[in-house]
């Protein structure tokens, strides 16, 4: 089936199958069979046949070709790769939280319930902000939804002519993105030579058919926007809202609020900043958080006391904001994320908090200052919680970001994140999070010199790493051309 | 409690920095704004917040243990094998980001390959993304990559009215108030299918309608796709998974986009999410299609391998013209359908099929024959909801049966359309007994027969 030139290290499971062997079986039925509608009913179902233990192995195997937080440092920028604990995993699993079905009569579910109010109720202290909603997936989700909140206020105001959405040159691809697919225009803002936003250019956008500025604070580069009041008063001025992108946010916990600096929408990544797993790329979960005026705007429903019983103990309901831009997916959000996110900030409490960002920063300064002398680092100031070195060198002519990266997998390290922000060549984004040691972060440093050291001795070593994985360089290039996507594909 | 340092390290790191407090680190935030005081309960240890969510998760009534479910509407309650929790829990999996550093994510890319695989054998497509957030925004997506096929110039999407009803929600969400047209047709939420012919015209880019549809029923949309078909739009079926097992897949009927609520495949209810977005198409709209997408390769040392491809369509790359604003999916729920449909395999999800089928037109027979009752659909073909008439309002009966015996009785379709208050959405899986179905019928007799 796959081509014959090509070396298989684990087969795909449709390469396990055996036609008539079976993994699960399910009891007969307890009541007469009916008929089935033979015109409806599918003649070939060409899905795989395995074992049990063919399955366990084969998915087993495959976990020991990935890289996670649980095997080794992984300082991945912007991403927050912090330890994900235990405890979280398995207080999702509590059977009274897997096994109640979203509608369910909102009764039988006041423990759910409790969970997401406490929830609202802890990130609105976070953060700062009015009023919070739980629902939106994903960061991306979250963005969407504070456009269109920010869409919805205008035009509720009969202020239909604000269409653009300002975005500084180092933003999350992800902001223009959400902008453009609530049918808003993008007008990027370049960043001045300290690395905040270049507040003249943002000036002169701000007009009449402002809708509002997306910004991220620390920014990507790790840098706390040094004019951020200013910022602010601004895009108020001329009519517009602030969205802060809360991507950033593990720096600022404890530290500074953005709902006290005036902005006026958020999103925070309960996958980064409170500790629930990434996944593999998802679930996560982006909760929307705004300022007094935009709270009728939330989608909904969101959780509120309706009423308290006899002794006082509060009762729970789904309620809809007044003036709700409507739902933002089905039911009410990652339920099984948020409980894990509460599980987190109930073992931090605020002083754990403010912990988690001071250590966050110190890290990140750590490895910043022991780096520079052996990295550029463009924006070189203090950082907050990630800092951007250049992956490249005047007197080692071919090494790129990309060969650094794929160097220090053979240390055990996962890579930084390249080429990203835009505004930074040969970019290195690199982001320890606050629950790695310092020894790790001397070893981590210690194989950032030693590569240093090759690029210019035997640079063949970076060009043609990583050699100790799995796994040797990947042609994304053969992906893109011969386009296989699926087993059927190889026909 | 997760940060390791000591005082000792602490100090040491400050003085690398050259700074003497960690205060020093923060003094680039305006000083107005500086330690907020942040109104949080004190600091538990692991002991005491395992105390206090449980009490939480004892606070509700448990599908299966405390209450008898045959509620359905877009979450169903299946049997999930061990095996799948035990490889979701691998850190190894659980604990990567999406994999943006082949090297080093081959068992996520080689899972996700096999999951773009397995979608596309269950729904007759060619080619599937990496996953979404859930049915609901796989719908919307749909919208998106059929208004981004005609380059904007069929800006009309047309929904069936039989769409779940949060599906439809949330797609008037996301393009209310754009340039983009969503329309419902008036026909009312149970017309049939082809009611939508109505309204494509040559604006529309995209009919989207549900197999089985919200009230349950299933329809070969094959004439129906033709008829989108010569207007010059796409046809997407919204699906149960599960039904994919024993129906004909919409790939068959000629859908261009097939979409689904992957919950069905192994994911617990866990009170709404994370579930499974699921998005399937035709290969030559693959540079349209949304999300992450995972392609064969090889690797330097001529070993089979896999990457995320096509990477140009994202926002990472493209920015505001990317085909959508998705980035992080729900990549480890799709490991979950992946596991549960590799150990299912083609005989497993079959006969899971086909039990949901026979116990679910067993309790249709029981509760038809009951006084007062009635299919609302009675010949139009069904998996594992069905609709029914009901003598008091649904909501009457609902109530009483979880305050009398302990059952949730299905859903209240007057929650969504006031003129089916007397409407009934039951739900039976695998997970009911006969016993159970029995006991819903003589409960629903009771409470019919006292008015």
């Amino acid at each position: 089936m796959a081509q014959q030139d090509v070396k298989i290290r684990e087969p795909l499971l449709i390469e396990l199958s055996t036609p008539g062997r079976r993994g699960v079986r399910f009891p007969e039925p307890d009541v007469p069979q009916a008929d089935l509608p033979e015109d409806l009913v599918r003649s070939d179902l060409p899905l795989p046949e395995v074992s049990e233990v063919d399955v366990v192995r084969h998915y087993t195997r495959l976990s020991q070709y990935n890289h996670g937080v649980d095997i080794n440092f992984y300082p991945l920028g912007s991403c927050t790769m912090k330890y994900n604990p235990k405890v979280n995993e398995d207080m999702a699993r509590l059977p009274g939280f897997l096994n109640i079905h979203p509608l369910q009569p909102v009764e039988t579910v006041q423990g759910a319930l409790a969970v997401m109010y406490t929830l609202q109720e802890a990130l609105k202290e976070i953060t700062g902000m009015a009023g919070v909603s739980l629902q939106p997936a994903a960061g991306a989700h979250g963005e969407l939804t504070g456009v269109l909140i920010i869409r919805e206020y205008h035009r509720s105001r009969g202020d239909t002519k604000r269409n653009k959405i300002l975005v500084p040159d180092s933003a999350h691809g992800t902001n223009p993105a959400s902008s453009a697919m609530s049918g808003m225009r993008v007008v990027e803002i370049p960043s001045d030579k300290r690395g905040n936003i270049d507040l003249e250019k943002l000036k002169a956008e701000c007009d009449d058919t402002l809708a509002g500025l997306m910004i991220t604070n620390p920014n990507t580069l790790g840098l706390f926007e040094e004019h951020i009041e200013e910022v602010v008063q601004a895009v108020h001025e001329a009519g517009g809202l602030v969205y802060g992108d809360g991507a950033n946010l593990n720096a600022l916990l404890g530290i500074a609020r953005f709902g006290d600096m005036g902005f006026d929408v958020v999103h925070l990544n309960l996958h980064k900043t409170f500790s629930t797993p990434h996944g593999g790329g998802g679930p996560g979960s982006g909760p929307v958080a705004v300022a007094e005026h935009l709270v009728d705007f939330l989608p909904g429903p969101v959780v509120t006391i309706v009423d308290q019983d006899e002794e006082g103990t509060p009762i729970y309901g789904f309620t809809w904001p007044e003036k709700s831009i409507g739902r933002v997916k089905a039911f009410y959000g990652h339920f099984g994320v948020m409980v894990r996110a509460l599980t987190y900030i109930l073992m931090l409490g605020a002083d754990g908090l403010r912990q988690v960002a001071e250590d966050a920063v110190l890290n990140a300064n750590y490895l910043r200052v022991l780096l520079q002398d052996t990295y550029h680092i463009p924006y070189n100031r203090l950082c907050k919680h990630e800092f951007v070195a250049e992956g490249r060198w005047p007197d080692a002519p071919g090494i790129r970001a990309l060969d650094i990266s794929k160097r220090l997998m053979d240390f055990g390290f996962h890579p930084p994140t390249n080429y990203f922000p835009l505004i930074v060549h040969e970019a290195l984004m690199i982001e320890p999070t606050e629950t790695e040691s310092k020894a790790t972060l001397d070893a981590f440093i210690d194989a950032m010199k030693q590569i240093a050291r090759e690029a210019r001795e035997n640079p063949e070593l970076l060009r043609k790493a990583p050699h100790n994985t799995p796994f040797g360089r990947v042609d994304e290039v053969r992906a893109a051309r011969q386009l296989i996507l699926t087993w059927f594909d190889w026909a | 409690m997760y940060t390791p340092h000591t005082p000792e390290e602490r100090q040491a790191m400050l003085r690398a920095i050259g700074v003497e407090r960690i205060e020093d680190l923060f003094v680039d935030v305006p000083a107005k704004y500086r330690y907020p005081k942040m109104n949080l309960p004190p600091a538990m240890t692991e002991m005491e917040a395992t105390a206090q969510m449980q009490s939480l998760a004892e606070a509700n009534e448990q599908v299966g243990k405390d209450l008898i479910s045959f509620l359905g509407a877009g979450a169903y309650h299946h049997y999930v094998p061990a095996v799948v929790d035990h490889i979701l829990r691998r850190g190894e999996f659980y604990t990567a980001y999406t994999p943006y550093q082949p090297e080093v994510s081959q068992g996520t890319l080689h899972a996700i390959f096999e999951y773009q695989s397995l979608m596309c054998a269950l729904t007759g497509m060619e080619v599937a993304n990496a996953s979404m957030y859930d049915g609901a925004t796989a719908v919307a997506e749909a919208v998106n990559m059929a208004y981004h096929v005609f380059r904007g110039k069929r800006p009309k999407a047309v929904l069936a009215p039989s769409l779940h009803p949060q599906y439809i929600a949330t797609t008037l969400t996301y393009y209310g108030h754009s340039d983009r047209e969503v329309v419902i047709p008036e026909e009312g939420p149970t017309a049939e299918p082809d009611v939508v012919l109505k309204y494509v015209d040559d604006r529309t880019s995209l009919v989207m309608v549900q197999y089985p549809d919200f009230f349950g029923r299933m329809y070969d949309f094959t004439e129906l796709a033709q008829a989108v078909h010569e207007r010059g739009a796409l046809f997407g079926v919204a699906v149960n998974p599960m039904a994919l097992g024993l129906f004909k897949a919409p790939g068959e009927m000629g859908a261009d986009i097939v979409t689904a609520e992957g919950q069905p495949l192994g994911i617990p209810l866990s009170f709404g999410g994370p579930y499974l977005g699921v998005f399937a198409t035709r290969k030559k709209y693959v540079r349209k299609i949304a999300g992450r997408l995972v392609g064969e390769t090889v690797d330097s040392r001529g070993q089979r391998a896999y990457v995320l491809t096509l990477t140009a369509r994202e926002q990472h790359i493209r920015r505001a013209r990317a085909t959508s604003n998705i980035c992080t999916n729900n990549a480890l729920m799709a490991l979950a359908a992946t596991v549960y449909l590799g150990l299912l395999g083609k005989q497993g999800l079959r006969q899971v099929a086909e039990l949901n089928y026979h116990k679910a037109h067993y309790a249709a027979q029981r509760i038809a024959a009951l006084e007062g009752y009635e299919l609302a659909f009675p010949n139009t073909p069904f998996f594992n909801e069905f609709t029914v008439k009901t003598p008091v309002p649904a909501s009457q009966i609902l109530q009483a049966l979880l305050d009398e015996f302990d059952i949730l009785g299905g859903y209240d379709l007057g929650q969504d359309y006031p003129e089916l208050d007397h409407h009934l959405l039951i739900a039976v899986t695998e997970m009911n007994t006969r016993e159970q179905i029995d006991l819903l019928a003589e409960a629903l007799n009771v409470i019919a027969r006292r008015g």
